[in-house]
């Protein structure tokens, strides 16, 4: 990424999420602050109950933060989800299983009111970037694991939001499709410029992916270190996991989490 | 070929237990016709051998249970061999209850279909109506059926629409129940999903919920439909056995003709059968255009 003027996308300030359960409060998120800029491709990271997931489904107004404040593009979750400022993917691909997958690529165009032939241009542009030509009269249930989330990135890509949100989207995938959509999302980032927020439980799938990797810990759920990557953002081929370069941020990474859990293990 | 077509399907195990009913059916008639048979026998000082006993009892006018051949018989006569538009045909009476039928199933479906997206999209039709809903079919429907028909004769209003109105009275409950469960029926992250592209609540209805429930809505179709048969053969009953396949029944018991009862019924079931069959077809097809699996 060229570093220009860079603006923020998304600034937290303070910002804390407690969830009233049945067990007491659940701290999902105890005074995060936090920047991502423009043209980031942000991780986070961090065992479960860390409130990585919570952070950006606020960022997204799918949670209401309890205190603190967070702008998206500079408006508040709700404004930025009414102007369509983001596209979410989901840990599942969430398909609509009646639906093709052109029809699901367009669903989202269909709903913000896009020209008949406007969705047809979009769709068919975001098909081949997912690499998914061929297949657009094919219901999800027809499509592998892995083609179902590319497809579900891509519907993510149709509108023009500039910010990608990401939930795990890989998690539920083995190892080898994993690695090529990583190459795949990378050269996507690269191509679209867009501002990548990405949640994951893998070390490496952080540390291959991110400019900067936002590491968190749970109870409460915090940032415990942020950690900007010495990797070329454009020059990152598989084998680079085993550069030097790498595997030190990797143990960077590893010992935030670590120091961040505590005596809990 | 076709032997063997039929025996790999569901045909075989299907003929077995039609046999088998039928071959109880011919042991029933000849246990609970016996009594009138010995009972005859006596008055006319014979002694009735097993033979003489079994051809009495599968040919009484008006038997307890009729065998099987007189209500086939009786079904013939009054399908075949008269006119569909005479009073005396039973395909008469059958299209006045079909009639009823689908008017009712249809006023069930649209209120059943209409409470429950109310119930969905409101906490307070969620809170008020669901109770008075179940609390609906608890009354028995017989106890009621004829307050219906008096009330609406005294607004003028006889003929078909007060049997529908019974029929939609049974009918409405399954597909409300089964559509409330239906429209509720997408995942949290669906409906995140939607709401992350900003979308309105009718298009959240039309592009996902409405979707999500059909599969519910078939299976609720198949109870209503069923359903709404009853309520229109129930209905004919008070209306003073006028037409229809209830009034067949009901002046049946009047006469004692035992054998135009159970071919009524025989039409009814028939009825019954085809028209789950129809949903179910209806629900394939549109299962097919939906893209399921098959």
């Amino acid at each position: 990424m060229t570093a220009g003027a860079r603006a923020p996308v998304i600034e937290a300030r303070g910002l804390s999420l407690t969830f009233e359960t049945n067990d007491g409060p659940v701290h999902a998120l105890s005074d995060v602050d936090l920047v991502v800029e423009k043209g980031d491709f942000v991780s986070f990271i961090g065992p479960s109950g860390c409130g990585k997931t919570t952070f950006l489904r606020v960022a997204a107004d799918l949670e209401q933060p309890t205190s603190g404040s967070i702008r998206v593009n500079g408006m508040s979750p709700a404004e930025a989800r009414q102007k369509r400022a983001y596209g979410y993917v989901f840990q599942a691909a969430g398909l609509f299983p009646w639906r093709t997958i052109e029809a699901n690529i367009r669903l989202p165009l269909e709903i913000m009111g896009y020209s008949r032939a406007e969705q047809r241009e979009r769709v068919r542009r975001v098909m081949a970037l997912v690499e998914l030509e061929g297949f657009e009269g094919k219901h999800p249930w027809q499509l592998s694991g892995g083609m179902q989330q590319r497809a579900s990135i891509a519907r993510a890509l149709a509108f023009d939001a500039d910010i990608l949100l990401m939930d795990e989207p890989f998690g539920a995938l083995d190892e080898i499709v994993r690695d090529k959509l990583n190459e795949q999302l990378l050269a996507l980032w690269r191509r679209t410029e867009k501002t990548i927020g990405f949640v994951t439980h893998s070390i490496p799938e952080a540390v291959f992916l991110s400019t900067r990797i936002v590491v968190m810990s749970p109870r409460p759920g915090r940032v415990t270190d942020v950690i900007e990557s010495t990797l070329s953002p454009d020059d990152r081929p598989l084998h680079i996991r085993e550069s030097r370069d790498f595997l030190e941020i990797a143990a960077r990474v590893r010992d935030g989490l670590r120091a961040g859990l505590g005596d809990e293990i | 070929m076709i032997l063997q077509r039929l025996l790999s399907g569901n045909t075989l195990p299907v003929l077995t237990v039609v046999g088998f009913i039928i071959a109880l059916w011919y042991l029933m008639a000849v246990v609970l016709n016996a009594p009138w048979a010995y009972d005859q026998a006596g008055r006319q000082g014979v002694t009735l051998g097993f033979d003489d006993l079994v051809a009495a009892t599968w040919s009484q006018d008006r038997p307890r249970l009729p065998a099987p051949h007189q209500v086939t018989a009786e079904f013939w006569k009054t399908t075949v061999e008269v006119a569909p538009t005479s009073r005396r045909s039973l395909v008469h009476h059958a299209w006045i209850t079909l009639s009823a039928t689908l008017l009712g199933f249809a006023m069930g479906t649209a209120l059943g279909i209409l409470l429950a997206v109310a119930i969905v999209h409101n906490r307070a039709m969620d809170a008020s109506v669901m109770p008075w809903v179940i609390a609906s079919q608890t009354i028995p429907i017989l106890a009621i059926a004829p307050m219906i028909i008096v009330v609406l004769a005294s607004l003028g209003l006889t003929g078909l629409l007060p049997k529908a109105v019974i029929s939609m009275y049974l009918s409405f409950f399954p597909v409300a129940v089964g559509m409330v469960k239906g429209l509720r029926s997408p995942d949290r992250m669906l409906l995140d999903q939607m709401h992350t592209w900003n979308a309105s609540r009718t298009q959240t209805f039309a592009r996902l919920r409405w979707p999500a429930a059909l599969p519910f809505l078939f299976a609720s179709l198949k109870v209503a439909v069923a359903a709404s048969l009853v309520g229109a053969i129930i209905g004919e009953l008070p209306t003073g056995a006028v037409a229809g396949l209830g009034a067949r029944m009901l002046s049946g018991s009047y006469y004692g003709q035992t054998v135009q009862i159970w071919s009524a019924l025989v039409m009814a079931s028939i009825l019954a059968a085809s028209l789950v069959a129809l949903v179910g077809l209806a629900e394939r097809v549109t299962g097919r255009l939906m893209g399921a699996r098959p």
